[in-house]
């Protein structure tokens, strides 16, 4: 139970992202929605790194050859990146919508329907 | 020579286009003619190397490509245990196919774009994320690692929802591009889930190496869904296509036909999911029902959401919609008869091949019909069907191009979409007739909605305020050149393209352990 408690946390943060992004109405809280689930698909990465007993893969200072692979560690930094440039490109979506539109609230951000 | 440019095509068809992607704004100060010369000479070069690196692979097999390894082929290090540790581009038939329809797709629309948006101001960015569209695009399509493919998959989100959002038009483009986005990284970061849990599973990312261990567990089955839910939005299928009418109308017309060559690629993530990760190991008729109920869907929905509208570019966007149903719908019926090989010969293969060339027409001719609607805007300055009329008159050329697309999309002899519509009609027919009529009146649907849409442009007495109308400069009519001709040579000659680069580009999907030998070597 204890070892599964990185995993709830993943489905609680994933499932708490997507009902913001869902229910939200204000632009930047649905990006903060969005940004809370990347973190719970980061924080899943990183929890698969976790192997129990394993060391960290430091060749100069390791006891032996037994190391765990830092694969997943290198995953989550990409995402990480990817994810920065993502909220960068939305928020700037925001700053060119409340400009044009003079809000960000999605009920208001219809014009393309008309 | 010739040997070290194919053994390194995989990894130059990334590098020219990202090279030039950010170099296009340095060279761009010294004068924008140079910057228009470096990104032709980019776009050449990458074309030539994707059509170098498919004659090899058409004629020799998959070509494996190791980034760092002491040898470009040497997929699984000899201190590594027999596992693939490092990112490998995989490109087997169906991947150098899909290299050659974004390497031609995008230069015929450069020569295009060159001219078409010369009129727009920032045009140094525009070119960066051109060339970072096509790199997603190959990227895409080469990767045999699965967190690769979510690198490229957003590089490609991020450079199209900039090109979207390009000409902002009073906010309007930026909305559009704002949902286009928002969905893509959700979708994103679903994929990303599927991967860990991959990762989780069988400790690997490469594509091979899982697709050797996949065990087809409860774990497995939810990656499948939530990786099919992501890609099928990409893609635009119903019932996860409302980004698509707003993102293809709102952008300019050049980066549209980048959008559906982009979203044909993420088409080709869907199956390379479906045939090589899984293949047999799924329930090859559930899901490929699954796959052929989007696809009719979309065929269906997609029509009739077209036949009303008013702005030529949201129309053909429908329309696009309802092709890429088409595609879903023949290589969802090769899905759903794999793994049993009488079936298989007698009309699976048929349809996947039907599908897969039916992807490489729709990216020729749809493109060729945004491309026209771009050069009427150009001269006209509107999408809206209403206020056009007696264009015909004046602008000749574009209208042959429009009647070629138009045409070719309605699945009239003797242009490529009638080729590849009749071998989807054949083998569907012989799976289940009822989806094979719903396809042939899908099909006289789009020709009863081009022909008023044909009407409504190009007929009639000129229109006042157009009389000073004129054609449409000469790089766009070039550029719109190139995918006419193709659309009518594949539509003259279907028999050697399908033998010559569908059917090795079908096989080698349905071929799971070609791909894994490929890389993990044996077999």
């Amino acid at each position: 139970m204890f070892w599964n408690l990185p995993f709830i946390a993943v489905v609680a943060l994933s499932l708490i992202g997507l009902a913001t992004v869902v229910t939200k109405k204000n632009l930047i809280k649905i990006f903060l929605g969005i940004n809370i689930f990347e973190a719970a698909v980061n924080l899943f990465l990183i929890s698969l790194g976790y192997r129990d007993g394993g060391i960290a893969p430091i060749f100069t200072s390791a006891p032996s050859t037994e190391m765990v692979m830092a694969t997943p560690q290198a995953l989550t930094l990409t995402s990480i990146v990817i994810g920065v440039a993502t909220s960068a490109l939305l928020l700037s979506f925001a700053v060119i919508i409340w400009k044009k539109y003079g809000t960000i609230d999605t009920d208001q951000i219809r014009r393309l329907r008309e | 020579m010739n040997g070290f440019l194919v053994t390194h095509a995989p990894a130059l068809l990334i590098m020219l286009p990202l090279i030039g992607a950010f170099a296009a704004p340095f060279i761009g100060k010294v004068s924008p003619k140079v910057r228009s010369a470096w990104v032709i000479l980019i776009m050449t070069l990458t074309t030539l190397t994707a059509l170098l690196l498919a004659s090899d692979v058409f004629m020799y097999g998959t070509r494996i490509y190791v980034f760092g390894a002491a040898a470009p082929d040497l997929a699984v290090p000899l201190d590594s245990g027999g596992i693939p540790i490092r990112i490998i581009f995989t490109v087997d038939a169906m991947s150098a196919l899909m290299q050659v329809i974004g390497a031609v797709c995008g230069f015929a629309v450069l020569l295009y774009s060159l001219s078409a948006d010369r009129i727009h101001s920032g045009l140094e960015s525009f070119y960066t994320l051109f060339l970072l569209m096509i790199a997603g695009i190959m990227g895409m399509v080469s990767t045999g690692d699965l967190f690769n493919f979510f690198v490229f998959l957003e590089i490609l989100s991020i450079a199209s929802a900039g090109l979207i959002a390009y000409r902002i038009d009073g906010g309007l483009a930026v909305e559009a591009a704002l949902k286009y986005f928002v969905l893509s990284t959700i979708g994103a970061m679903v994929i990303l889930i599927a991967i860990g849990i991959y990762y989780g599973e069988y400790n690997a990312l490469n594509i091979a190496l899982i697709a050797s261990r996949m065990q087809f567990t409860l774990l497995d089955q939810i990656a499948l869904v939530l990786i099919i839910t992501a890609l099928a939005m990409k893609c635009g299928s119903v019932p996860m296509h409302f980004w698509t009418p707003d993102a293809y109308s709102m952008a300019p017309s050049s980066v549209t036909a980048m959008l559906v060559v982009a979203s044909q690629a993420s088409l080709y993530g869907l199956f390379r999911v479906v045939f090589t990760l899984y293949n047999v190991t799924l329930n090859a008729m559930t899901v490929g029902w699954i796959i052929i109920i989007l696809g009719v869907l979309s065929m269906v929905v997609g029509v009739t959401m077209a036949i009303p509208q008013k702005n030529v570019k949201r129309l053909m966007a429908y329309h696009a919609i309802s092709q890429t149903g088409y595609m879903l719908l023949g290589v969802g019926v090769g899905l759903a008869v794999l793994g049993n090989q009488p079936l298989m010969d007698s009309f699976g293969y048929i349809a996947m091949e039907g599908g897969i060339f039916h992807i490489i027409n729709h990216a020729m001719y749809k493109g060729l019909l945004f491309l026209t609607a771009g050069a009427i805007f150009f001269r006209i300055g509107t999408y809206n069907l209403n206020k056009m009329g007696g264009l015909g008159h004046s602008m000749k050329y574009t209208m042959i191009f429009f009647i070629i697309g138009a045409l070719a999309i309605a699945g009239i002899p003797p242009f490529n979409g009638f080729a590849s519509k009749l071998m989807i009609y054949e083998s569907v027919f012989a799976f289940n007739p009822v989806l094979a009529i719903i396809a042939m009146v899908v099909s006289i649907l789009t020709l009863a909605s081009f022909v008023k849409v044909f009407h409504s442009i190009f007929m009639g007495p000129k229109l006042p305020g157009y009389e000073t109308v004129q054609e449409a400069p000469v790089p766009m009519l070039i550029g719109m050149g190139v995918l006419a001709t193709i659309v009518i040579a594949f539509g003259l000659f279907p028999q050697a393209v399908v033998d010559g680069l569908i059917a090795p580009a079908a096989h080698a999907l349905a071929d799971q352990s070609g791909y894994i030998a490929a890389v993990l070597g044996g077999a």
